[in-house]
């Protein structure tokens, strides 16, 4: 191997590596507030680059509709709820969430589906649908079964992915597809050219993760997800609701996964069903932080993205062999570093 | 022979008549079915049993078909000779792969399968000797004589064959000593311990059993198809097995077989005419198993079986009482069973026990109270081996088991029963009670699964029944032990303990929570015990109680001993009235 050759490999690891960040960040949030690994994420993550590409070429995106009918249930769920209880708590949200949000979507996104919009716009429109979508996606999977085991939460997880693949694979086909990126070269380092995107993957990468960092530190809301995470019980009896909580970082997830899902639209050829794997790689870096420790959490995630380019490059067909199957020495390391746990958590 | 019994027959003999009157396509189903049956039955011993979930059961059982492709492609050998390869082929694996990941807790395991699921999958399309994402073809038929079993129809005698096997063993497994044993795991690993078991060796056996049940199904898979890829051992499939177990109903072996024909016949059905109607690039099945999914999650989670469970009521047996034939665990005459010396706890800055020194004597009854806080559970957790000592050394029987392991220590003739009523609300009062003389009765893993324990297990029946005479509580046997009030469920806590033959008997809290007649009960039973020779420790609260039994009470304070003496004396005694009520 000679330098130029590195250089392209650690170029490749931080490309990857900085989306597989964002990636188990989010998680690692979404698992500390609501106990969920959530999943899904990689779906939501290729619903956007493809919500675009459907976009230009004129016409509403299927998230879109999937919005609005999960919207529909999700209002639906609420309102028998409030009919058992004989109360209209929470009817605003309901509404406003459920009902005029995915409306409103849906108004954007067809008037930007035409061709002389400006790609900024059609851009925003793509992201709107998929964001939407996850405080929804909260509703109608999790809610009802937020305080089962987080076991139980874990299957819905997958089963959820599992519909949204299906859903996916509906909306978008099973062709593949490349959105157009930044091609210029910035600047050299000696030989080794340095790539717009890239940059750009990294400039966007940093700001997310300082505008977490604000958030969790410095807003009202970031500390009530952070009491959330600590004691849900406790959370609700100082008025925090977990629900909404978990409807906040659920939120938040939707927002990285669909810029992380832009970014690395121009970098492989996505497919409907290419999210889980970059999802599970975004997770295993969770996993390495234990899904409690953010940084962590980052530089797991950045050691398994410089693995996976080196891999690829020394023995391309045993690649995700090798990521996948250095994720169980992880997980021992991991589950030593746990105290002893005298109580299973089980299914059911 | 119960209902139920006949009805499984009646299907049973239903499927062997299938080829007869059955299509090809159909024989093809019914055989999908079956393989997959067997596989969703292994995630049913570990979901439903011992509570474990794992996405990586399509690995193994593809494990087992590549190995046993791989041999009858490249060795001159007899195909039925690959059977054993492929059950090793998956089992090995399971084994080394459970030794290294069943020590993980809940969702951490998860992951693992996940992880070990994805890499065998993406092994074998990487590896050039199994044909990488082309697979493997050619691969020659099994034959009884002349008689070439190729094709769905030759094939499906054998698969019918071998699912009536798995699920009769599994039946037998979990109708037996290890199977009571291993149902306790879910409820904590603290009710197995204390009875002596090794949890962890019980965990990986049910995985490794699983997981060649997994890789028999792949060597069905083979023979079957004689064409083997990648793609039908993918996580998705693993997933798919789950999903299977999980709509039948693990908490039950005939859940696994439900689940599988369930998804099997509406996954044909919805890609076989909705596909066509909506367009191949729909996949109706995932979004409708995975709507389905969470449907259960959020309103059956119990999926299918508890539906069908209330036509086959299973009826619970009596026993008769008998006593056990080996005591082997002689109390020493008048000598000291526990000595507990300088015994010091410290979780990092807090010293929970501080230099504390006690005894207790053979045949009598000891308190230990002390405030709340005072360290008591954490002495309680000292001795039986759940925590280690900072320093200090704890003898019992003479010997030391300062740095002894919980079941070690409960093997040697130690009883405890716990603070919060751990029991499996599922199996009987009978049946809770034998968990505690699973050590007495353990015998070979194949001769439970061949059904040749019956000996073993009627004693080990009679022996609870005996113990449950002994407390009072015989004629409740048949009960679930879900249904017994508070009271009856403590002394049921006694009687498993009892069952494994203690010297002496720890008792966490006994009476708390207790009505006042179940309280003279308990009192009265304790006595009993003492007048049989039982030494028994007790950490309690309720004064009234422990002025009826104990024969001395030793008090503790900050993890201090503050005084010991008889009840008399501590009733006295200015400084526990202190400790207690305050300085006035």
């Amino acid at each position: 191997m000679n330098f130029l050759i590195f250089g392209f490999l650690i170029q490749n690891a931080l490309t990857t590596g900085a989306i597989y960040v964002l990636i188990s960040l989010t998680l690692v949030s979404v698992a500390t507030v609501t106990r969920i690994i959530y999943v899904p994420i990689g779906e939501i993550m290729v619903f956007a680059p493809f919500g675009l590409s459907v976009l230009m070429g004129g016409q509403v995106p299927g998230t879109v509709w999937l919005l609005m009918m999960l919207g529909g249930l999700a209002f639906l769920q609420d309102f028998w709820q409030m009919f058992q209880a004989r109360s209209r708590h929470g009817w605003r949200k309901a509404v406003l969430l459920y009902l005029v949000m995915p409306a409103l979507v849906a108004g954007f996104s067809w008037a930007s589906a035409k061709p002389n919009v400006p790609f900024a716009i059609q851009l925003l429109a793509a992201c709107a649908a998929p964001v939407a979508l996850n405080p929804v996606l909260f509703r109608v999977a999790f809610q009802p079964i937020a305080s089962a085991t987080r076991l139980v939460l874990l299957i819905a997880a997958i089963a959820l992915h599992f519909a949204l693949a299906g859903a996916g694979l509906y909306m978008f086909g099973p062709d593949g597809l490349r959105t157009p990126g930044l091609n210029g070269v910035a600047f050299r380092i000696g030989l080794i050219p340095i790539n717009d995107q890239f940059l750009l993957i990294l400039g966007a990468c940093l700001a997310l993760i300082t505008g977490m960092y604000l958030f969790f530190e410095y807003t009202m809301y970031g500390k009530a997800l952070r009491a959330t995470a600590i004691h849900r019980r406790g959370a609700r009896l100082v008025g925090i609701d977990p629900d909404s909580a978990s409807q906040v970082i659920f939120t938040i997830a939707g927002v990285v996964a669909v810029i992380s899902g832009l970014l690395i639209g121009p970098l492989t050829t996505l497919f409907y069903d290419s999210g889980f794997l970059l999802g599970l790689k975004g997770f295993a870096g969770a996993i390495l932080g234990g899904l409690a420790d953010y940084p962590m959490a980052a530089l797991g995630a950045l050691a398994l993205a410089g693995l996976e380019s080196f891999s690829a490059f020394y023995a391309s067909e045993y690649k995700d062999v090798i990521v996948f199957a250095l994720l169980i020495p992880i997980l021992l390391y991991r589950s030593w570093r746990q105290p002893a746990q005298l109580e299973e958590e089980h299914f059911e | 022979m119960s209902k139920g019994r006949i009805a499984a027959l009646l299907a049973l003999a239903a499927c062997a008549l299938a080829p007869a009157y059955l299509g090809g396509y159909s024989l093809s189903v019914l055989d999908n079915i079956m393989t997959s049956a067997i596989i969703a039955i292994g995630l049913v011993l570990l979901t439903g049993i011992i509570g474990m979930v794992s996405l990586g059961q399509a690995a193994f059982a593809g494990l087992g078909a590549y190995a046993s492709a791989y041999v009858a492609l490249n060795f001159n050998i007899n195909p039925w000779l690959t059977l054993p390869v492929a059950l090793l082929a998956a089992a090995v694996p399971a084994a080394l792969i459970g030794a290294l990941t069943l020590r993980m807790s809940g969702q951490f395991l998860v992951l693992a399968t996940l992880a070990w699921g994805i890499s065998i999958f993406y092994l074998a399309g990487a590896l050039p000797m199994f044909g990488g994402q082309n697979g493997l073809s050619g691969i020659p038929p099994l034959a009884v004589g002349p008689l070439v079993l190729a094709t769905d129809r030759g094939m499906y005698p054998i698969t019918l064959a071998g699912l009536a096997a798995v699920v009769w063993m599994s039946l037998n497994l979990l109708d037996s000593n290890f199977g009571r044993m291993i149902r306790t795991i879910r409820y904590g690993a603290a009710i197995g311990e204390s009875a002596g078991a090794n949890i962890f060796l019980l965990r990986l056996t049910v995985f490794t059993i699983a997981a060649t049940f997994a890789g028999f199904a792949g060597w069905l898979y083979t023979f079957t198809l004689q064409f083997l890829d990648p793609g039908a051992f993918s996580l998705d499939n693993g997933i798919q097995y789950l999903f299977m177990a999980v709509i039948g109903g693990v908490s039950n072996i005939w859940g696994g077989l439900i689940g599988a024909a369930a998804y099997s016949l509406a996954d044909r059905f919805l890609s076989g005419y909705l596909q066509q109607f909506f367009g191949q690039s729909f996949n109706v099945s995932a979004i409708f198993f995975g709507v389905v999914m969470l449907i259960l999650m959020q309103t059956a989670r119990g999926g299918l079986w508890p539906f069908i469970a209330n036509f086959v009521a299973p009826a619970r047996r009596e026993v008769a009482p008998l006593a056990p034939i080996e005591l082997p665990h002689a109390p020493p005459a008048g000598g000291r069973v526990l000595q507990v010396a300088n015994a010091v706890k410290k979780f990092q800055g807090l010293v929970a026990v501080n230099d504390l020194s006690f005894e207790v004597e053979a045949g009598e009854i000891l308190a230990l109270i002390g405030p709340n806080g005072a360290g008591k559970s954490t002495i309680f957790n000292l001795i039986t081996g759940l925590l280690k000592s900072t320093s200090g050394n704890i003898h019992f029987l003479g010997r030391d088991i300062t740095a002894q392991r919980s079941r070690e220590i409960a093997r040697m003739g130690l009883g405890r029963t716990f603070q919060h009523v751990r029991l499996v609300p599922t199996m009987t009062v009978l049946e809770n009670v034998a968990v505690g003389g699973y050590v007495r009765h353990r015998v070979p893993l194949w001769k439970t699964l061949l059904r040749l324990n019956r000996d073993g297990e009627r004693r080990a029946l009679t022996e609870a029944a005996y113990q449950l005479e002994r407390v009072g509580l015989l004629l409740r046997q048949a009960e679930l032990a879900a249904n017994l009030s508070l009271g009856e469920q403590r002394i049921l806590e006694i009687a498993r303990a009892l069952n494994g033959n203690p010297v002496l008997l720890l008792l966490d809290e006994p009476a708390a929570g207790l009505r006042f007649n179940e309280k003279q009960q308990l009192a009265g039973l304790l006595i009993a015990l003492r007048e049989e020779g039982m030494t028994v420790l007790l950490v309690e609260h309720d004064m009234a109680f422990i002025r009826q039994v104990a024969d001395r009470v030793v008090v503790v304070q900050y993890g201090e001993k503050l005084t010991q003496g008889s009840v008399a004396d501590i009733q006295r005694n200015q400084a526990v009235r202190e400790a207690y009520l305050g300085v006035d």
